[in-house]
């Protein structure tokens, strides 16, 4: 183990350096760019095997990606927001393939207005793409994320495309102390890719991403689902192993300080960060607060999260994306509608904050915190969608 | 179509097809339009019809013509229009004036 500083993109570039695929296909876009400048460095200077492939749209990018995972190799991107955008069509191709690509997502507002700053509308459009989806809360777990994802997107019984956001300058661009493995950690870690396929294996031919009609289009659909459950395994899994070998364990959340508390928020990649501080700041104060940092988006932890939210008053959740014309944002419909059924009235809240990488600070938070509990005093949600900081 | 298909448990993941050639089975000539009609009397077996045929659909013995791959045939006409006789050996007919293949 080494320490070292690192931003969220010179993190992720490590991972890379050390999984060292046999293929990256990329092109460069804000804030994703030093990222893969870093990489390309490492392919320059003859550190890594990796064939890099120079391509002149995102959507080639990941078009290459898919071809290369379909020869059998091991393949590895990374975007940001309108290139995200622009790959749309073939992150569908690449989830209905099994293509198992790992590719880092610098979260970034998608246009318009342009913007080059953070918020998770990138992602959160591409949630029904068939991807796993990985949350980073700074460049330490931007690293380990990476090199999870690794192992998840490849086990056989998943065989889906991960990828693993960091929030576009927040962490992309900040130098923080990070905690890196060995090379031949990683390398035992990571272990071999044995596809169980290749276009390449000329006595085995086979035919990958074939016209597929209404007689077999829906199996093989329904087939894409099981591995997406499949996955809820093995991110456990993978996750425990990974605590055992760097002492930093997964799981599809961090619950923290939610063993007694009454009110609590739930937050996604750096903004959990603050909200720590702001549940240290009012536990402090007496007052019996929680957080959930939720890191796994896609599969969704419905089951665990509802268990979490059992015992509380109330509870916010905090959006960076919209969703123009749905019932909140993107978590909040998920939390919702979890709690549906199961005997659970709980006033919940959602917060839609931080669009276009509008600062979210400790007050901020605090304020979120504070509206919550007299929600939970009243038992009412007088506005259930709010606008978090935004000018009237 | 009488024959079970496989549930999705059966399937291979992503939808790969495992078994090179099989679309030999898959029958693709149902939407036909018109049918190519071969007159063996005047074919001369020149093989263009074979050449030029996008779906592999001309049957060749022994490299002579000898028929019309129904099931596969999508109707297109570009054997009869490439077939080089001023009395063309291959016409296309409309469908629902031909015969029912089965």
């Amino acid at each position: 183990m080494k320490i070292v500083g690192l931003t969220g993109n010179d993190a992720v570039a490590e991972a890379m350096r050390q999984v060292n695929p046999d293929v990256v296909a990329a092109y460069p876009i804000t804030p994703q760019t030093e990222l893969m400048e870093k990489f390309s460095e490492f392919v320059s200077d003859g550190i890594v095997k990796t064939e890099l492939i120079l391509v002149e749209s995102e959507h080639s990018a990941m078009s290459a990606c898919i071809g290369a995972s379909a020869a059998g190799s091991r393949v590895m991107t990374a975007t940001s927001a309108n290139g995200l955008a622009l790959m749309w069509e073939m992150l569908y191709i690449a989830a209905s393939c099994r293509c198992p690509i790992v590719m880092g997502l610098v979260n970034r507002a998608l246009s318009g207005p342009i913007n080059i700053h953070c918020d998770h509308s990138d992602s959160m459009g591409a949630r029904d793409a068939g991807w796993i989806h990985l949350f980073s809360e700074n460049s330490q777990e931007a690293y380990d994320n990476t090199l999870q994802a690794v192992r998840i997107a490849e086990h056989p019984d998943v065989l889906l495309p991960v990828m693993v956001t960091l929030d576009g300058f927040i962490i992309s661009h900040t130098l923080e102390r990070v905690e890196i493995l060995e090379d031949d950690e990683v390398r035992r870690f990571v272990g071999e890719f044995n596809s169980k396929y290749s276009l390449l294996d000329l006595t085995n031919p086979i035919t990958m991403g074939p016209l597929d009609f209404h007689d077999f289009y829906f199996e093989h659909k329904r087939l894409q689902v099981e591995g997406m459950e499949k996955a809820r395994g093995v991110i456990r899994d993978v996750g425990k192993e990974y605590g055992t070998l760097t002492g930093r364990g997964f799981d599809y959340f961090e619950a923290y300080r939610m063993e007694d508390a009454e009110i609590a928020a739930v937050a996604l990649g750096s903004s959990a960060g603050t909200a720590r501080g702001v549940v240290d700041e009012l536990r402090s104060r007496g007052k019996k607060v929680g957080l959930i940092k939720l890191r796994v988006f896609r599969p969704f932890p419905k089951d665990q999260i509802v268990n979490l939210l059992r015992r509380l008053k109330a509870f916010a959740v905090m959006d960076r994306s919209n969703s123009f014309g749905a019932f909140g944002g993107p978590v909040f419909s998920e939390i919702r509608s979890a709690c549906y059924g199961q005997g659970l009235d709980l006033p919940i809240v959602d917060y839609i904050y931080g669009l276009g990488g509008r600062d979210t600070t400790f007050e901020d938070i605090e304020r979120v915190y504070l509206e919550t509990e007299q929600i939970a005093a009243s038992g009412k949600v007088p506005e259930d969608i709010r606008f978090l900081n935004v000018r009237e | 179509m009488s024959e079970r298909l496989p549930g999705w448990k059966e399937l291979a993941m992503g939808g790969v097809i495992e078994e090179a050639g099989n679309a030999e089975r898959y029958e693709t000539g149902s939407w036909r339009v018109q049918r190519p009609i071969l007159d063996k009397n005047k074919c001369t077996s020149c093989l263009l019809c074979w050449i030029f045929c996008p779906d592999s659909s001309i049957l060749l013995e022994n490299g002579k013509v000898t028929g019309i791959d129904l099931e596969h045939c999508k109707g297109c006409g570009i054997c009869a229009r490439e077939c080089p006789l001023k009395d063309k050996a291959i016409v296309m007919r409309l469908e629902s004036e031909c015969e029912q293949v089965k």
